[in-house]
């Protein structure tokens, strides 16, 4: 089927020998985070949080995004454990349905304020 | 001025949380700037739930959806365009407390379906909301996420098009 060369691996094993690099990609498998979250949930400066997300992200598993003054880090396309791919996926569905969740509640939000006002008068 | 900000749809910036709390459960969690009623009342109402449960992304049709909640009410969700072919999800609700806590079972897989608990914390006029699924064994939450139970050759669509451009990248 499809046939990957072994350069892949070596980068992969090289970035996943690493105890905090593997938490990394186990925490963002749940969510998104910024260097700043990561580095305080596995207590450690920012700079060497950096460190590990730069090998990780060499290796194409994790992909980051400045926004502001903000680098949010979240799963890259390349995904070796299937869990995680999962995980992703289901998080993504729940995203998709939460936005339009947020929508409608929005307009019923509206939609009871403009009753109360009409009861008021 | 009030009726201009309420015109005005708030960008919503409260991300999704999941979760694998344990080998038989699924925690998803997510806030919303609504009080718990409403929130409630988006879940336990067919016309407004029909309204965001398939997202368009997904670019499927829920063609029926029946909800009798009260405890021991059963529900009933109908999705396909082919008529012939329906897929269907059913269970029956186990626990109902209005405005805080949804229990529902989900029979359509036989044995191994999930209890589905939703429960609803209102503070300061949000609503903190947590999805809750326990499966009967680590297997059945296994085959539930790889896909085994439902749309996998959806999957393994998905996990080609990541082996490509898993291969195209280590090739650049």
């Amino acid at each position: 089927m499809v046939q990957c060369s072994s350069v892949t691996f070596d980068t992969s094993f090289t970035a996943l020998s690493d105890a905090t690099r593997r938490g990394v990609l186990e925490q963002l498998g749940r969510a998104d985070a910024s260097i700043t979250d990561l580095a305080d949930k596995f207590h450690m400066s920012l700079t060497g949080m950096k460190k590990h997300v730069g090998v990780l992200e060499q290796a194409g598993l994790v992909v980051t995004e400045k926004i502001g003054r903000v680098r949010t880090c979240k799963l890259g396309p390349r995904r070796l454990e299937e869990e995680a791919a999962w995980i992703e996926r289901y998080r993504r569905l729940w995203s998709a349905r939460f936005e339009e969740l947020d929508k409608l509640v929005e307009t019923l939000k509206r939609r009871e304020k403009n009753d109360e006002r009409k009861k008021r008068r | 001025m009030n009726a201009r900000r309420d015109g005005e749809p708030v960008p919503p910036r409260n991300p999704v949380t999941v979760e694998r709390t344990s080998d038989r459960e699924l925690v998803v969690t997510r806030t919303f700037d609504a009080p718990a009623h409403i929130v409630f009342k988006a879940w336990t109402t067919p016309e407004l739930f029909r309204q965001w449960w398939l997202p368009k992304s997904m670019g499927m049709v829920l063609r029926d959806c029946e909800m009798d909640v009260r405890t021991g009410g059963r529900y009933r969700l109908v999705f396909g365009e082919d008529p012939a072919q329906p897929a269907e999800f059913f269970g029956r609700y186990i626990e109902v407390v209005p405005n805080s806590r949804l229990v529902w079972t989900n029979e359509e897989g036989g044995e191994s379906g999930p209890v589905t608990t939703v429960t609803f914390d209102e503070k300061d006029g949000r609503t903190f909301l947590t999805i809750h699924e326990l499966y009967p064994s680590k297997e059945a939450l296994d085959a539930a996420g790889t896909g085994a139970a439902e749309a996998t050759r959806e999957t393994f669509a998905q996990l080609d098009e990541l082996l490509v451009m898993l291969c195209a990248n280590a090739q650049a």
